[in-house]
């Protein structure tokens, strides 16, 4: 698809749903948020594992980051919204340059290990630190501002801050930039004699997707009015991973499909079974055994070339 | 003050930290397949000791009994889960087979929900080891004790296997290059299948013998796997007599941490990873990784 196309359609589609209000179903628009909360978070991701080519098992201490700290910077500090939200992003962007810093310094297998062990260090700590998270009884009563307190009004935010990220994540994925990163992913040692800096690349690019992950959190925290140790356990990371995956690698909305996917099939299944993670993981092994390039796959958009080398040629070579 | 229990509370618990991370160790030096569902297997494998010793008891020494049951039930899953999975994914990039066994971890996990609830169990002592030994020095508990027994002689058990056997010889040869190996006329599929399930079986004995020491409850795969990680990365992946240090190492922090910043030791379990990281990526007994 051209660009200016793609750039055609997403308009048309963001318009459309701004209507999505006038449904008058407080549960649809809710259901609605929440979707777009998630896509930008596994946009986000998508970047670095995509673009990037480094699978993070850790990124939902991006999103717990910037969800403590938006919740933090509102409810305790009584910040206004508008300044609260990119104080999170600040935040958030400080926090995973210093983890990117060591992760990114680690390839492949190692990378994964380690931002999963990060992961976990960020749980832990939002666990133990009770006197500025709540602990495990969570962060409670998020102060929401008045004009962001309806379901309406409040979903219209987040499509307009979803929409504008979005942009952001997408003019950084064309950009000379974004085409560094799949040189890196591609081959880490040419691209190092083409006199890259592929560390510092791959840190900026842990950094971004860190940063917008971040905003999905502080949309999160005043959608849910409140946030648990949980949004930064493994299996949360695991989630949006698995809504990358499903979507399709590689493809730039693919994920964004995969998020939808997923969410919708939660809620349709909620009332089932409460075995949500056993699920997930038939999902993931059925899409990795019969359909590895995701939905998008299905469409005929295909992965990048590099994730369809003999293992190990990629990474060595 | 950190005297001699804590010092023991720290070389039993990094000894058998080390029996779970060989494991996960030995299965990437031969398959280059990095086992996220290994926390799952030690969870299970708890979880079936817990079940045996309910059915059958734990006098006459009916524990070890359980134990042994549970590294045959764990090396039977990990074996049917390589021939008839995993081993599919080998040719395909690996964010595939990392995902497969994330997957996996997601399975385990509910299988154990579905059984055993989640609410935290527990299994006593063995009879021939309650009580307590004194050493002279200190009194400690038997069990304790016991561990660190079983972490050395895995040690010098899996050390002379890899060295002094000819399947040992085989392992390491797998490790090396796979294709000359084939061509030698080793069965590599079946060398990978066998590797694959005698990981499994550490990982469901070191979780049986856990048992006793800690509470059976869900969450405890991350804990481990988490571990596991912080000690291969210090160590080094593939790296036996890495995975034995780096265990050794965060044993002692942790007992070291839990006298000194009780609730935070973990945090110290970091900082001696990011230490590592910043002066030696590739960790201590690690070889230095091409293009780093």
């Amino acid at each position: 698809m051209k660009a200016n196309m793609q750039i055609a359609l997403l308009a048309a589609l963001c318009l459309g749903l701004a209507l999505v209000p006038l449904s008058g179903s407080t549960y649809l628009v809710y259901l609605a948020t929440q979707i777009l909360i998630f896509i930008l978070f596994a946009t986000s991701l998508n970047l670095l594992v995509g673009y990037g080519g480094l699978i993070s098992f850790g990124h939902a201490a991006f999103f717990a980051i910037g969800g403590y700290s938006n919740a933090i910077l509102l409810t305790t500090y009584g910040v206004p919204v508008l300044l609260a939200l990119p104080g999170a992003m600040v935040v958030t962007a400080i926090l995973s340059a210093i983890i990117g810093f060591f992760c990114v310094r680690l390839t492949a297998y190692y990378f994964s290990m380690l931002t999963l062990a990060f992961g976990q260090l960020v749980w832990a700590v939002a666990f133990k630190w009770r006197a500025v998270t709540g602990g495990d009884d969570g962060f409670l009563r998020v102060a929401v501002p008045e004009w962001l307190a309806t379901p309406s009004s409040f979903y219209l935010f987040s499509l307009l801050v979803v929409a504008l990220a979005v942009a952001v994540l997408w003019v950084v994925a064309h950009s000379p930039l974004g085409r560094t990163m799949m040189a890196i992913r591609e081959n880490e040692t040419r691209a190092g004699f083409l006199g890259v800096n592929t560390r510092l690349v791959q840190l900026i690019t842990f950094t971004i997707a860190g940063t917008f992950a971040g905003l999905a959190g502080g949309l999160f925290s005043m959608f849910n009015r409140s946030l648990f140790p949980n949004s930064a356990w493994w299996l949360q990371s695991a989630e949006v991973l698995i809504m990358v995956v499903l979507g399709g690698i590689g493809s730039f909305f693919g994920p964004m499909v995969g998020a939808l996917a997923l969410i919708l099939l939660n809620r349709l299944t909620l009332q089932l079974t409460e075995y949500w993670p056993a699920l997930l993981a038939i999902i993931l092994i059925v899409t990795l055994f019969f359909f590895p390039n995701g939905i998008a796959g299905l469409f005929g958009s295909r992965p990048a070339p590099g994730l369809r080398d003999e293992r190990g040629e990629k990474s060595d070579a | 003050m950190f005297g001699a229990i804590q010092f023991l509370n720290g070389l039993s618990y990094g000894l058998s930290l080390f029996l779970v991370a060989a494991g996960l160790s030995i299965i990437f030096g031969v398959l280059r397949v990095l086992n996220f569902a290994h926390g799952g297997f030690y969870m299970l494998g708890g979880y079936v000791a817990y079940e045996v010793v309910r059915r059958i008891g734990m006098e006459h020494g009916l524990f070890w009994v359980a134990v042994i049951v549970a590294g045959v039930v764990l090396a039977l899953v990990a074996a049917g889960i390589e021939r008839f999975m995993l081993r599919q994914l080998y040719n395909r990039d690996q964010i595939y087979q990392l995902l497969f066994t994330f997957a996996l971890v997601l399975l385990i996990g509910d299988v154990v929900r579905i059984f055993w609830s989640t609410t935290a169990l527990s299994v006593s002592f063995p009879p021939e080891l309650r009580g307590a030994q004194n050493l002279g020095f200190t009194i400690y508990p038997r069990y304790r004790l016991f561990l660190c027994v079983v972490g050395v002689v895995a040690a010098v058990g899996l050390w002379l296997l890899f060295q002094r056997t000819r399947w040992g010889r085989i392992i390491r040869a797998a490790t090396q290059d796979r294709e000359m190996l084939s061509s030698l006329g080793v069965n590599v599929p079946m060398v990978y299948l066998a590797v694959f399930a005698g990981g499994g079986a550490l990982a469901g004995i070191s979780g049986a013998l856990a048992a006793p020491a800690l509470a059976l409850r869900g969450g405890m795969d991350a804990e481990i796997i988490v571990e596991c990680f912080i000690v291969v990365i210090i160590g080094g992946l593939g790296s036996l007599w890495g995975a034995f240090i780096g265990a050794l190492l965060i044993g002692q922090l942790r007992a070291i941490g839990i006298t000194f910043v009780p609730e935070w030791e973990i945090v110290l379990i970091y900082l001696l990873m990011i230490v590592v990281l910043v002066f030696r990526p590739w960790g201590l007994f690690g070889k230095k990784q091409a293009g780093s």
